[in-house]
């Protein structure tokens, strides 16, 4: 089992970080992971993007041309990663900013209002967390169990106190995800 | 090799396994796409562990010279740049390869020339096998293609420079230094006491005791006999390395008409190419230099009776396939494909050009 997953998005929106957490948690799983981001030098504001393998083979390619699971937050992201999901494959995506909505129907396409749900709890550093929730929901690559482990591992332990505030902000997300389109295959 | 496994970036393992094999110090100057070597050794602080030094020099060019000072001593001693930051050191590396110093240089390519762009290139293949620097003089180079290789060629380099007293370098590239992958560290051995230094390597300047005559390292030759006679010795030493120091990996190369030669993340890249190639029915394998000098000549030559073309895959506009075809000597068509300035090429590309280039 493979798993090839895009995060994209703007910098700042916790996108590196999202992706560190799932390779942890396919590390606390025994899988083997890559990760590999792509930034400008400025690294809020600016677009960015990283490439999570998650595998039970050895990965050949940290770089792939397809994936199976695009995480997409911002326009430009949408504009330049729709076209490289693989098809049956799953697209995640925040509305807020993406005036364009995904266009195709050959993949499974679900919506998470992830920065709205953000601001109305007043918890912007939350919102990286409801997206991965949302993700876990649709397609549940990881094991929340190892997705705590692999938090704890990502984060400083100056941050260990943040750990229930971020189970509860992924159980939200699982909540709060809804399905836009679902692929025929 | 310690049995924890880490999931770290391939520069944050380098900086981890001089730590741990006892390296006497480390001189750089900040660059991306490599920072976060000198960033996890100042974090680390092993000045109050091993004792190792880790000092931010004013520049490149002061690094390399602080480097030639450690190396000078017999010590364990490297440096790490990427591509713009590497040019500045290349008077240095010229001066350690004539004063037959084993040092470990670390060039984590980024897109050039100038100040190009801080995304991954391997444009620096030139400069650092053909000599970056000036006069007759070859570069031990290392091309990682995995974090785990970026652990490992650390304890690899010093070992082949301290063996040929020579430099060593790892030319790996922004990918390879930034992506994260599982990997498991050297176990720790303490740094090498004064004595055990005198023992190995009689030649250092570490203090003159009685019995002997002060040892010298220059590079100034002015009787040209001399000179000619220390490039013979330097000539003979390449030899040896040549004869005993290729390394290479062969993926997926039984049985196939078709070889993508390809090092470092240009490689890896590759390697998923062949998969998706060998789904439509293209037998194809990829071999990969781990040694870009000593290049495995020998291998590739005989693939040359084998195949029917050879396609290298780079991130520049064509270096390595120099070698490749020299290698092959006109016995198959050898063609490149490679994307430039910082864009790394995807898998679906490489079969592209695989297809295009090779007819196939």
């Amino acid at each position: 089992m493979v798993n090839e997953i895009i995060i994209a998005g703007f910098g700042g929106q916790g996108v590196l970080s999202m992706g560190k957490i799932l390779a942890y948690s396919g590390l606390m799983e025994g899988k083997e992971v890559s990760w590999f981001p792509s930034y400008g030098p400025e690294q809020r504001g600016g677009t960015a993007n990283v490439t999570v393998i998650l595998s039970d083979n050895t990965i050949s390619s940290p770089i792939v041309s397809e994936y199976d699971i695009a995480i997409i937050l911002n326009q430009p992201s949408l504009d330049k990663f729709e076209s490289q999901v693989k098809p049956g494959g799953i697209l995640l995506y925040d509305p807020e900013g993406i005036p364009r909505a995904p266009k195709r129907t050959d993949i499974s396409v679900y919506k998470i209002e992830a920065m709205a749900t953000a601001s109305e709890l007043k918890n912007q550093k939350a919102f990286n967390m409801f997206v991965l929730g949302g993700l876990l929901k649709v397609c549940p690559i990881v094991t929340l169990e190892h997705v705590m482990m692999g938090l704890k591992k990502s984060l400083p332990e100056r941050h260990h106190s943040m750990l229930p505030m971020n189970e509860q902000a992924i159980l939200k997300g699982m909540e709060i995800v809804e399905e836009m389109n679902k692929s025929a295959s | 090799m310690s049995e924890e496994i880490y999931l770290m970036k391939g520069n944050e393992a380098i900086a981890h396994a001089a730590i741990r094999i006892g390296v006497d110090g480390y001189f750089g100057y900040p660059i991306t796409p490599q920072s976060e070597i000198i960033e996890t050794l100042m974090a680390e602080a092993p000045w109050t562990t091993t004792g190792m030094v880790v000092m931010q020099a004013e520049s490149e060019t002061a690094s390399i010279n602080m480097v030639y000072g450690g190396a000078g001593c017999g010590k364990m001693v490297m440096t790490s740049s990427s591509s713009t930051g590497m040019s500045l050191m290349q008077e240095g590396v010229s001066f350690l390869a004539g004063g037959n110093l084993p040092c470990l240089l670390i060039n984590v390519m980024r897109g050039g020339p100038g100040l190009g762009t801080i995304q991954p290139s391997q444009s620096d293949y030139f400069q650092t096998v053909k000599g970056g620097g000036h006069g007759d003089y070859k570069m031990i180079t290392l091309a990682p293609a995995s974090v785990q290789e970026m652990a490992d060629f650390v304890d690899l380099g010093f070992e082949l420079a301290f063996k040929y007293s020579t430099p060593a370098t790892i030319l790996a590239d922004g990918v390879i230094g930034q992506m994260m992958e599982k990997v498991k560290l050297p176990e720790f051995r303490r740094r090498r006491t004064e004595k055990e230094i005198r023992e190995q390597c009689p030649w250092a300047t570490l203090g003159k005791p009685a019995d002997r005559k002060p040892n010298v390292i220059t590079t100034l030759q002015l009787d040209s006999a001399v000179m000619e006679k220390c490039n013979l010795d330097l000539q003979a030493k390449y030899k040896e390395i040549e004869a005993n120091e290729i390394r290479y990996q062969e993926i997926d190369c039984e049985d196939i008409d078709y070889l993508i030669v390809a090092f470092g993340s240009a490689a890896r890249i590759s390697q998923k190419a062949i998969e998706l190639a060998r789904a439509e029915g293209i037998k194809v394998g990829v071999l990969r230099p781990i040694t870009l000098w000593p290049f495995p000549t020998k291998i590739i030559k005989e693939y040359a009776s084998k195949v029917k073309g050879i396609l290298t895959v780079e991130m520049n506009a064509g270096q390595m396939v120099e070698d490749v075809r020299l290698s092959v000597n006109g016995q198959v068509p050898v063609e490149h494909f490679g994307r430039l300035g910082g864009i790394i090429p995807t898998p679906n590309e490489v079969v592209v050009a695989l297809k295009e280039k090779m007819g196939c």
